[in-house]
């Protein structure tokens, strides 16, 4: 087998790359589907109705896709530079926790601040949390070597330990009878609703602006090109004048704050407080999110809209088919790999000698 | 304090909870291993060892013997890391990402397969498992299950393939050179599809021993980590057997530790401060051997045929 | 003539539009040194690569003793007796040399390799054909000869009746050159027949028996070595005449560039130098000659600003400046790295924003925008006036041929940003093997650019393994040997005897 340039990837293909993996992964989830004995066609339909089929369908799409633009955001910007940050999901946290320290704990900062203004802090929190939790694993790559994989997974562990820890302390909620949750975020800080008697809120406005905004500066700045030219060659971007070392730092603050302001506004739109199943692995969902995009920081949020769909859709079809809920976590996984192999065929001719 | 760590490390207890906390990790370590020796990284672990929990368990449960179990969770880590191979070796895919998908792939395949076959179980199913080998008569063994000493004997043995067999140096010349490789006839992409496989089926008897002997029965979230932990010792023992067993006791003994610590000095620190120790230690201890770790010179590079 | 020991027949191999090989037909007799003469891009790699079944032909048989050879299966060519010394190194430097030499020898599977065997039929070889190595030494430690002569123990104990070397000069000194030359004359008396892949003429008349000469794909001519001149071979090598670069007239100026005693530490040879000074004059070429490996790396990397020096200083312009390579791009310094894909460009970026890869905050962009007109202006005058084909300033640079990649830096590094041609002079040029892998043409147009350059004046550094390069080129050379310099000479004070020597590490030589 070998792999054979093609050059320059024409815009058809880079298009029919994502188009030609979500096929095959819905044929490939088919067999799983049947395997449960449910029928193939029902249990699809039954997914696209419970996830775009309704007006309901999609409020909760949307409200599920606002987190995941974020974690996708997070991923897709780190990966351009090729920092690997898979620790989306403790930083998602981080920001939760950030969040309701400021905004939440004595009934906000303790300093009497317009909400305004408490919301500013609030989120300003949130992202520095996060992006501080990332630039700690960057910093030892660039400074000591260390691959940023394995100690951005390590810390989604160390970190969920300490929201937990929390919960159980100087954050518990002490109107939750012994249930781990933490105190509520004050009133005025929560963000208002899009949609009437939906769970729509402001902070789908707020992803799809840092999708735009970070489109831009990918494309547009001096920083966007270091980034670009450090994922495409940390040797020769440093040998042309870029300051490597600063420019992943960056980059790990930028992808930490986004994956932090994530928790925030999960936080402030969504749940009013932090718990420890606040996130059913929305971290881990990002760097999928972000694959499927291509990194493409807009076809993050167009990705991110398709993968609610398909969870919210599997939840729903769940309770009405016999197919676990599990299915969409499959499909998902399939997409991740799926979408791998039709990039590399965008890119290559595949031949078999 | 003092005196509490003396009787805890004069206690045979002790030294058996540090056996069977590493067993896992020695399998999955020596997994890594033989995955990182020929040139791939290979983050499929923490889902390839749920995948074989589950599927080593499940075959138990289904009235198979427990030494079939192994076998089964062997072969389906075997398959992903095939899998992983395929995607890795000759299609050049970022190791990283690919390994990602495959422990997403494996542990939606496992959730999704244990509800499919137990949709409407509250507890989870049990086995009878592995028996303490009573029979042995020495103190720390015998309070141990027959897969801790075959973890044992893997260590030795993989030693002895690397480096006294010329299949060992073929594995490592593909981690180093794998031009050189070519160069002698030999088929890179065998070898390191081949080398995948078997570390894979190791990481998969790691996650068995999860259900088989550790525990009796399969539940969410049991691997918690120990892959990525894993992947980490490697870094720690320089891609050396021996030092990986090293590591791995090294690590249990902590473990055991602070699990002993949380119960006997309950109060002064919340458990679950006690519980990130694994975790910490594992960061320190690639912060401090990544500077002068001597990579296998070749991993993370794809090799193409004929390009050098 | 009695029957050859390899026969190639109708050899054709394209890669997507280029045809690599294109119908080459050629035998090897026994106890022969065959030539493989041609260009670089000519088709010599693809050839042997083919031949050892790196590759597979697209058409074409290969017989090797008479029974066809299976394509694409390397094992299958070592099992006929053919071995392969590859011009880049095939050794894994954290295993020793027996680790090394016995790879593939043993069937896979036996549980246990027998070393002993290995040891004593590795020291066998060794000796008789007169190539000393250390059985037990890491091939780390060895120099660029040593791993020569362990590839070359790697064939022949595996009985190879057919030795492939290619390139093998490329990294030697004149005197290791001889010495390889009387190795193989060895070997052919013991009966081994030799094809031997080089762009050297004069090497190629002294060494072969017969020489075949390749010309973008095709086999243009085969004739014996005896009674053949240099000229003929370098028509028919080339095919078109090729203007020789002129050296216009220029004059020493003032010191732009001075190091003083820097000594730079690191783990390798290569990455060391130890007590380096050097001034390097406006309007001069100053070359460094020496074997791979010597401390090149680490004297390129000081003066692309990659690198710092751990004692000593050096100034550019009279200013000292730190390891960072912005500062070296603005006091004026043009690089020429040597390494065109891992260094020189961003593969997967545009040639527009490689255009202006080291310009690209100042004058491209202006408050941390990107003034992408104007930057994409630049990139199309300078791909006209630098002559950059195959390519849109929109395609990813990776794409481009070697040529057209150098000719895209030369010019980056000359034109400074200026948004006139000419308008920009750089007060330094570090050039490390600029012409690497390149054609007759490239090679002659970058020798002209920096004759040009030199000539409008700037100061050159010239970092070279090929010495006719050398000599064609500069007004000074210097010889670098372990890291340490032997001082710059005016070139017509050196022999190539003496600096083969000083390249060997003699000092008396010098």
């Amino acid at each position: 087998m070998r792999l054979e340039a093609r050059g320059a990837v024409s815009p058809a293909m880079a298009l029919a790359a994502p188009v030609v993996a979500v096929a095959f992964t819905l044929a490939v989830a088919a067999l799983f589907v049947a395997w449960a004995g449910a029928p193939v066609g029902r249990t699809y339909a039954l997914i696209f109705e419970g996830g775009f089929g309704s007006r309901f369908a999609w409020s909760e799409t949307l409200t599920r896709a606002t987190p995941l633009i974020l974690t996708g955001l997070a991923a897709a910007i780190a990966f351009r530079a090729r920092l690997y940050n898979i620790g989306a999901e403790g930083q998602l946290y981080a920001g939760a926790l950030a969040a309701v320290a400021v905004g939440g704990l004595h009934g906000g900062t303790g300093f009497d601040l317009p909400p305004a203004l408490l919301l500013v802090a609030m989120f300003a929190a949130a992202a520095l949390a996060g992006g501080l939790l990332m630039a700690l694993p960057a910093f030892a790559k660039t400074r000591f070597g260390v691959d940023e994989v394995v100690t951005t997974l390590l810390l989604n562990f160390i970190v969920l330990l300490f929201v937990s820890m929390m919960l159980d302390g100087p954050m518990k909620d002490p109107a939750a009878m012994g249930w781990p949750q933490s105190v509520a975020l004050r009133e005025e800080l929560e963000l208002p609703k899009l949609v009437e008697r939906t769970r729509v809120h402001a902070g789908l406005l707020i992803a799809i602006g840092l999708a735009v905004l970070s489109w831009t500066a990918m494309r547009a700045t001096t920083f966007g090109f270091e980034v670009r030219a450090v994922g495409a060659n940390p040797r020769a971007a440093r040998f042309a004048g870029v300051p490597v070392a600063r420019t992943l730092l960056l980059v790990a603050l930028a992808s930490g704050a986004a994956a932090g302001l994530g928790g925030a506004i999960e936080v402030a739109g969504r749940t009013g407080y932090v718990t420890l199943d606040m996130s059913p692995g929305y971290g881990y969902t990002g760097i999928v999110i972000a694959m499927l995009a291509g990194l493409n920081p807009l076809g993050v949020v167009a990705a991110a809209v398709f993968v609610a769909g398909v969870l919210v859709g599997a939840d729903s079809m769940s309770r009405a088919a016999s197919v676990p809920t599990y299915i969409a976590d499959v499909i998902v996984a399939v997409a991740l790999i799926a979408m791998l192999v039709a990039a590399l065929a965008a890119r290559y001719r595949i031949r078999l000698r | 304090m003092l005196d509490a760590l003396a009787s805890m490390l004069a206690n045979a207890d002790f030294w058996s909870a540090v056996l069977r906390i590493a067993t896992p990790l020695v399998f999955g370590t020596v997994g890594v291993l033989l995955c990182e020796r020929v040139g791939v990284l290979n983050l499929g672990i923490e889902g390839i060892m749920v995948a074989g929990a589950f599927t080593g368990w499940l075959a138990v449960h289904a009235g198979a013997g427990l030494w079939t179990g192994v076998l089964v969770a062997a072969v389906t880590g075997a398959l992903f890391g095939l899998l992983h191979g395929i995607l890795t070796v000759p299609l050049a895919l970022s190791q990283h990402v690919s390994g990602l998908g495959i422990t997403m792939f494996a542990t939606a395949v496992a959730y999704y397969a244990y509800r499919v076959s137990f949709p409407n179980v509250s507890t989870p199913p049990t086995i009878a498992t592995f028996a303490e080998m009573s029979w042995l008569g020495v103190p720390v063994l015998a309070a141990q299950t027959p897969m801790t000493l075959v973890a044992i004997a893997l260590v030795p043995l993989v030693a002895w393939v690397l480096y006294r067999t010329p299949l060992g140096l073929a594995l490592r010349m593909v981690g180093e050179n794998p031009a050189a490789a070519e160069g002698q006839g030999l088929s890179v992409y065998a070898l390191r599809i081949g080398s995948i496989a078997a570390g894979s089926a190791l990481m998969g008897v790691a996650g068995a021993f999860l259900t088989l002997s550790a525990f009796n029965s399969f539940f969410f979230n049991m691997v918690n980590g120990r892959g990525w932990i894993c992947v980490a010792l490697v870094v720690f023992a320089g891609w050396r057997p021996g030092k990986a067993l090293f590591g791995a006791l090294l690590f249990a003994f902590f473990d055991a530790m602070q699990l002993r610590l949380q119960q006997s000095d309950a109060g002064a620190l919340p458990y679950q401060a006690w519980l990130m120790l694994p975790y910490v230690l594992s960061i320190l201890a690639l912060v401090a051997v990544a500077r002068r770790a001597s990579y296998p010179q070749a991993l993370m590079r794809p090799y193409r045929k004929g390009e050098r | 003539m009695s029957e050859p020991v390899l026969r190639l027949s109708g050899i054709t191999r394209r890669f997507g539009a280029l045809v690599a090989n294109d119908g080459i037909t050629l035998d090897l007799a026994a106890g022969e040194v065959l030539a493989l003469l041609g260009e670089n891009g000519a088709g010599k790699s693809t050839l042997v690569s083919i031949l050892f079944g790196h590759y597979v032909a697209d058409a074409g048989t290969i017989e090797a003793f008479g029974r066809p050879l299976p394509p694409g299966d390397p094992a299958a060519a070592l099992a006929a007796g053919i071995g392969m010394v590859h011009q880049h190194s095939t050794l894994a430097d954290n295993l020793t040399v027996l680790d090394n030499v016995m790879l593939g020898t043993e069937p896979l599977w036996r549980p246990l390799s027998r070393r002993r065997e290995g040891r004593a039929r590795l020291v066998a070889t060794a000796e008789r054909f007169g190539l000393a190595v250390d059985p037990d030494a890491r091939v780390a430690r060895l120099s660029v000869g040593e791993r020569q002569r362990v590839e070359i123990l790697k064939a022949l104990t595996r009985d190879a009746r057919v030795l492939i070397l290619d390139e093998p000069t490329a990294v030697l000194t004149p005197q290791e050159s001889e010495a390889l030359f009387t190795t193989l004359r060895g070997m052919v008396a013991e009966g081994l027949s030799v094809i031997f892949i080089s762009h050297k003429l004069d090497e190629v008349l002294r060494v072969s028996d017969r020489i075949a000469v390749l010309r973008t794909g095709r086999l243009v001519a085969a004739m014996p070595s005896r009674g053949t001149s240099k000229a003929a071979l370098a028509e028919a090598m080339v095919g078109r005449a090729v203007a020789p670069p002129v050296a216009k007239p220029h004059a020493r100026g003032d010191v732009v560039c001075v190091l003083d005693r820097v000594a730079m530490r690191g783990e390798r040879v290569g990455e060391r130098l130890d007590g380096v000074s050097l001034a390097l004059h406006a309007g001069e070429i100053t070359a460094i000659a020496g074997v791979a490996g010597n401390g090149q790396a680490a004297l390129v990397d000081l003066l692309c600003g990659m690198r710092a020096a751990d004692a000593g200083s050096v100034t550019l312009g009279g200013a000292a400046l730190p390891a960072d390579p912005r500062g070296w791009i603005d006091a004026g310094a043009a690089r020429i790295p040597d390494d065109r894909r891992e260094v020189g460009t961003l593969g997967d970026l545009p040639v527009w924003e490689n255009a202006i890869a080291e310009r690209y905050r100042r004058p491209f962009a202006s408050g941390g925008i990107v003034r992408r007109r104007s930057a994409r202006a630049y990139a199309r005058r300078l791909v006209d006036r630098y002559d950059v084909r195959g390519a849109g300033i929109d395609t990813p640079v990776r794409t481009l041929s070697g040529g057209n990649m150098q000719k895209l830096i030369v010019g980056r590094a000359l034109s400074g940003g200026a948004s006139k041609p000419d308008a920009y002079l750089p007060t330094l040029i570090v050039a490390s093997q600029p012409t690497w892998g390149l054609d007759a043409g490239a090679v002659a147009w970058v020798h002209q650019q920096l004759l040009d350059a030199c000539a409008r004046g700037s100061a050159v550094l010239l970092v070279s393994e090929d010495l006719d390069e050398i000599f064609a080129l500069a007004d000074r050379i210097a010889v670098i040997h372990g890291g340490r310099l032997v001082p710059p000479r005016p070139a017509k004070q050196w022999t190539l005897a003496e600096i083969g020597l000083a390249m060997a590490g003699v000092r008396d030589a010098a």
